[in-house]
């Protein structure tokens, strides 16, 4: 498991999408496989929109959380993101590679 | 009396049992659905609103070959509306560039593709079609569509020494999960058994370099392992327990607790034609049968395990020992694993090894 770089935008891979608001309950699907969400978890996955970086969500949790130590909010995301990441459910997108994209 | 039925979680839609290919190893029933009896498209689309509601997550189109079904594209795209999310289970045929588009612009989250080989030539024995040149388009089509891809490799004892070539068949792919299943032994895989089962070296090299390709591939393709459950110690949790979280739905809308549950004696099975998904779901006696642990028998009654693997599989408690309410033999801990030994022994013997191509019995289509 890799520590995600903070500059990174994560983005839902191919075939991971949150189910429809106004459901029983929200999860996020996945090929073979669906994650329950609750309340910091929903907050992380909403925002893996592939225009906020790592970095960004991080602060804006620390906000939404402010209760919380913001070390252990950074720790606690940074995690999530990378086990998601093994998982196959988020792609990091890399400033560079977006670059490259757009010179297509 | 049971406790409270908890929530499905998927429905398993076999749509049909008609299918281009013929494998040796097919799940389907060696008696299986005619045509003339498959549910329509009707029925099928208020079947996915009612699974939704009852708070199933997601829908796998398997068969037979999904894709032979004239309303696929209709079908993903109402399982799609009811909120659920969409895989196909399939062989990759009948199907061509223009379908593929209509198939994920409906919705479609996740295409499993099956693969009976790495090489054209032993994939086709298995199947008994000339279907492999064709995944290997359909392969080279998905490279550029938005659609999550897993290939699944069928394995047993005439393909298991090949993993690693189709491991780079695989890694040559856009696929994000590779599996490679063994055969699990229902339908015309049980009456193929001898010609199935690996040896125990084969199967011990094959987890080796599967751990290793896990280790290697990991944050890309994520590997997926399912041994043949005749060599493990405790049994697997079927379906996740009997009526916990799946439901299997036949081509012409009986509800079944597995795949396989149509072998066991005297269980009569609903129809989704004539009552709603919950209320079978809840009520049904095939569902009720053998859900919670009422109905265990010792040793699974006291065993630590039995909230884990539930005493293991009832269809396969029935195939080999003709009780359904066994503890299934393959755990080391039933009264008659002997007579997976005994299977195991043969699997194993000196003369196991035979250089006379295999009798298959190949899965015919249904009238």
């Amino acid at each position: 498991m890799s520590t995600p770089d903070f500059n990174s935008r994560p983005s839902l891979a191919v075939g991971c999408r949150l189910n429809e608001k106004g459901q029983q309950s929200r999860v996020l699907h996945m090929p073979e496989r669906a994650l329950r969400l609750n309340g910091p978890s929903l907050e992380i996955i909403e925002r893996c929109d592939g225009k906020r970086t790592v970095q960004e969500i991080i602060s804006e949790l620390q906000k939404l959380y402010s209760k919380a130590e913001p070390q252990k909010v950074e720790d606690d995301i940074l995690g999530y993101l990378a086990r998601l990441h093994d998982q196959r459910a988020l792609d990091f997108i890399s400033d560079q590679a977006e670059r490259s994209t757009e010179a297509k | 009396m049971n406790p409270a039925a908890p929530m499905p979680l998927a429905l398993i839609a076999e749509l049909t049992h008609r299918c281009p290919l013929h494998c040796v190893y097919c799940s389907n029933p060696l008696e299986m659905g005619r045509r003339a009896d498959e549910l329509t498209t009707e029925v099928w689309s208020r079947v996915f609103r009612e699974a939704a509601e009852a708070g199933v997550l997601q829908v796998d189109f398997t068969g037979g070959e999904p894709l032979t079904r004239p309303d696929i594209v209709d079908l993903v795209r109402a399982a799609r509306g009811s909120g659920l999310y969409v895989s196909l289970i399939t062989s990759g045929l009948p199907l061509d560039e223009a379908r593929l588009d209509e198939l994920v612009q409906a919705g479609l989250d996740h295409i499993q593709l099956s693969f009976q080989g790495a090489t054209e030539e032993s994939a086709n024995e298995f199947s008994g079609t000339q279907a492999h040149a064709q995944k290997l388009r359909v392969l080279d089509w998905l490279k550029r569509r938005r659609v999550a891809l897993t290939l699944n490799f069928v394995i047993h004892r005439r393909n298991i020494d090949r993993l690693a070539e189709m491991l780079a068949l695989g890694e040559s792919s856009c696929a994000g999960r590779i599996e490679f299943a063994n055969v699990q032994y229902y339908g015309w895989a049980f009456a193929n058994r001898e010609n199935l089962l690996p040896t125990r070296e084969q199967l011990d090299r094959s987890v080796d370099l599967l751990k290793r390709a896990e280790e290697r591939l990991r944050g890309k393709i994520h590997v997926e392992f399912v041994v043949p459950d005749y060599y493990a110690k405790y049994p697997k949790a079927c379906m996740g327990g009997w009526g916990q979280k799946l439901m299997l739905v036949t081509p012409s809308g009986d509800a079944l607790p597995c795949h396989a549950a149509q072998i066991i004696p005297g269980l009569h099975f609903d129809n989704l034609k004539d009552r709603s998904l919950r209320e079978i779901w809840e009520k049904s006696e095939a569902f009720e049968k053998f859900r919670g642990e009422q109905w265990m028998p010792e040793p699974c009654k006291s065993c630590d395990r039995r909230a884990r693997d539930f005493g293991g599989c009832r269809c396969q408690a029935f195939l080999l020992t003709g009780d359904a309410a066994a503890t299934d033999p393959v755990c080391s801990l039933a009264p008659q694993r002997s007579r997976v030994d005994a299977v195991l022994a043969a699997a194993n013997g000196p003369a196991a090894e035979s250089f006379v191509k295999p009798n298959w019995l190949y899965r015919p289509n249904p009238a």
